[in-house]
């Protein structure tokens, strides 16, 4: 060896040492973990730019009972703030108490989808807005009704004047605000972030192992990607259904392969901590149950997703994972809720 | 009869002529790569998963509709094209996941 490529050969030590720590565990791939940085913009609609009065109206709108029929239920009704954006049910309470037959899922970072639903049928927030608001068993309002509602109170009518300057309150300008007030609804700091950032201290040596299982061992990462830690993809992962309830065909309802029957939009695991119970039909009350269902390789093993197979995970493992997801939450919710226009 | 059976012969001939060419689609960073294809009735397009994870193919266009299940990193599946026409190509997987191929006689 000439002295010339043993200093190169060094120097090429001390870089891989140098990033080695940077990292904590030297292992990790890293074009495999930079997938789960935030996008540095925010994501816009180029047909719904957002603005300061766009937002402000869709968040009134959003947190107003008065969209509903019974004047009693908002969006917030389901996806409330206090419960990661979602209502802590198995499954979803519409009108006049009635048991919907799916899970209310978060909304939080719904900005960064590109398909919504548990089966796929919306392709856009706007697209989505105005499907509660008219379902008979959700929030059950006839829109002539609500566009007349809206226009007497003169707090709306300048919000709408402002957000979209000449064109009325409108169904249109109704999906658009919710829509806009939506794609701020974001998760913000969490520990697994910061951690990310060279934070060595911000998790757990058992959140940390945890991550590893998730690249590695438990390929978590087959669906649960990026960011959002979602591939916008659907999947049989063999979920039994709940006692007493009807068989979900899932993704099968809106696309007609065989693939899809049972499959499901894979949810983010952002804020997941605050979102049980878990699954389409809420059928898991605790993360642990959720690393139990992976570990067996699901439950109905027919049409299961060939990503689906027995872990082997020992309980340590399956402990550090559900340390590593608990990572996934912001540190604080800052939120003030609106005061309604009158 | 006689001509018409010939025909049918040479039709045939046409289909599994030995000029049929083969081009590849790769499915990589959940997209299909090139996204547009030109290609002459009975080539074969084989579409690779070049990701560390599962994919589809499917069509449900009238020129060619086909669905061949999933399938992980580093397999393949081909698929003759025996219609002119266009087909529109997707993953039921990732439905983002489209391209567009060019069927010319
Ligand atoms: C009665 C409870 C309830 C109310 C009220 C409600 N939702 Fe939902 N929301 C759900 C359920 C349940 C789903 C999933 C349904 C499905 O997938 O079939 C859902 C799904 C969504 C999604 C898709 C999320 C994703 O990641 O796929 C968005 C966005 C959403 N709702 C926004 C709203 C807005 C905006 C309103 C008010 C206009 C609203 N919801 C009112 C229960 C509710
Ligand atoms: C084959 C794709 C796939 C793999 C692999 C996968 N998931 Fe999932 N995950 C999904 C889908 C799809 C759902 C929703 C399924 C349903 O409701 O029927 C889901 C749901 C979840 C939920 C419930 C979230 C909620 O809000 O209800 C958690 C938690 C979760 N997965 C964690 C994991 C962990 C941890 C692993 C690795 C051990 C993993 N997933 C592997 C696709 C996958
Ligand atoms: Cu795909």
């Amino acid at each position: 060896m000439t002295r010339r490529t043993t200093v190169a050969a060094s120097f090429v030590v001390i870089i891989v040492c140098v990033i080695g720590t940077a990292v904590s565990a030297p292992n990790f791939n890293q074009a495999k973990v930079e997938q789960f940085q935030r996008l540095p913009q925010i994501v816009e609609s180029p047909s719904n730019p957002m603005s300061p009065a766009r937002v402000a109206l869709g968040k009134a709108l959003f947190f107003d009972p008065r969209l509903s029929g019974s004047q009693s239920m908002s969006c917030a009704s389901c996806h409330n703030p206090s419960l990661g954006w979602s209502d802590g049910l198995p499954t979803a309470i519409g009108q006049g108490m009635s048991k919907l037959r799916r899970a209310t899922p978060t909304i939080v970072n719904s900005a960064y989808g590109s398909v919504f639903m548990w089966d796929g049928r919306k392709h856009s927030l706007e697209d989505q807005a105005l499907g509660p608001i008219q379902a008979k068993d959700e929030m059950n309002m006839d829109m002539t009704i609500l566009l007349e509602r809206l226009s007497t109170i003169k707090g709306y009518r300048e919000m709408f004047d402002h957000a979209y300057p000449g064109e009325g309150i409108t169904p249109d300008a109704i999906a658009k605000a919710i829509a806009s007030f939506e794609r701020t609804v974001v998760s913000t700091n969490t520990p697994f972030d910061r951690w990310r950032r060279g934070e060595q201290r911000a998790v757990s040596d058992a959140a940390k192992r945890g991550f590893e299982l998730f690249l590695g061992k438990a390929d978590c990462v087959a669906c649960h990607q990026g960011f959002n830690f979602t591939d916008e993809g659907f999947h049989n992962i063999g979920v039994k259904t709940v006692d007493g309830m009807k068989d979900d065909d899932g993704r099968y309802e809106q696309l007609k392969l065989r693939g899809m029957k049972g499959a499901f939009k894979t949810p983010t695991l952002r804020e997941v901590a605050l979102t049980a119970p878990y699954m389409h039909n809420g059928i898991y009350t605790t993360l642990e149950e959720v690393v139990d269902h992976y570990d067996r390789g699901g439950d109905v093993k027919d049409n299961l997703d060939i990503s689906m197979r027995p872990l082997k995970l020992s309980t340590q493992e399956k402990i550090d994972l559900v340390e590593f997801m608990k990572t996934l939450t912001s540190e604080r919710l800052e939120f003030a809720v609106p005061r309604l226009p009158q | 009869m006689k001509i018409k059976y010939c025909l049918g012969v040479a039709l045939i001939a046409c289909a599994f002529d030995a000029s049929a060419a083969e081009y590849e689609i790769a499915q990589r960073n959940k997209a299909f790569a090139p996204v547009y294809l030109k290609i002459k009735v009975g080539d074969v397009v084989n579409f690779v998963n070049d990701d560390p994870f599962a994919h589809n193919v499917y069509s449900l266009s009238e020129t060619k509709s086909f669905d061949v299940g999933s399938y992980p990193k580093g397999q393949g599946k081909q698929i003759t094209f025996d219609k002119p026409g266009q087909v529109f190509v997707e993953c039921a997987i990732h439905p983002f996941m489209k391209m567009k191929i060019e069927v010319t006689q």
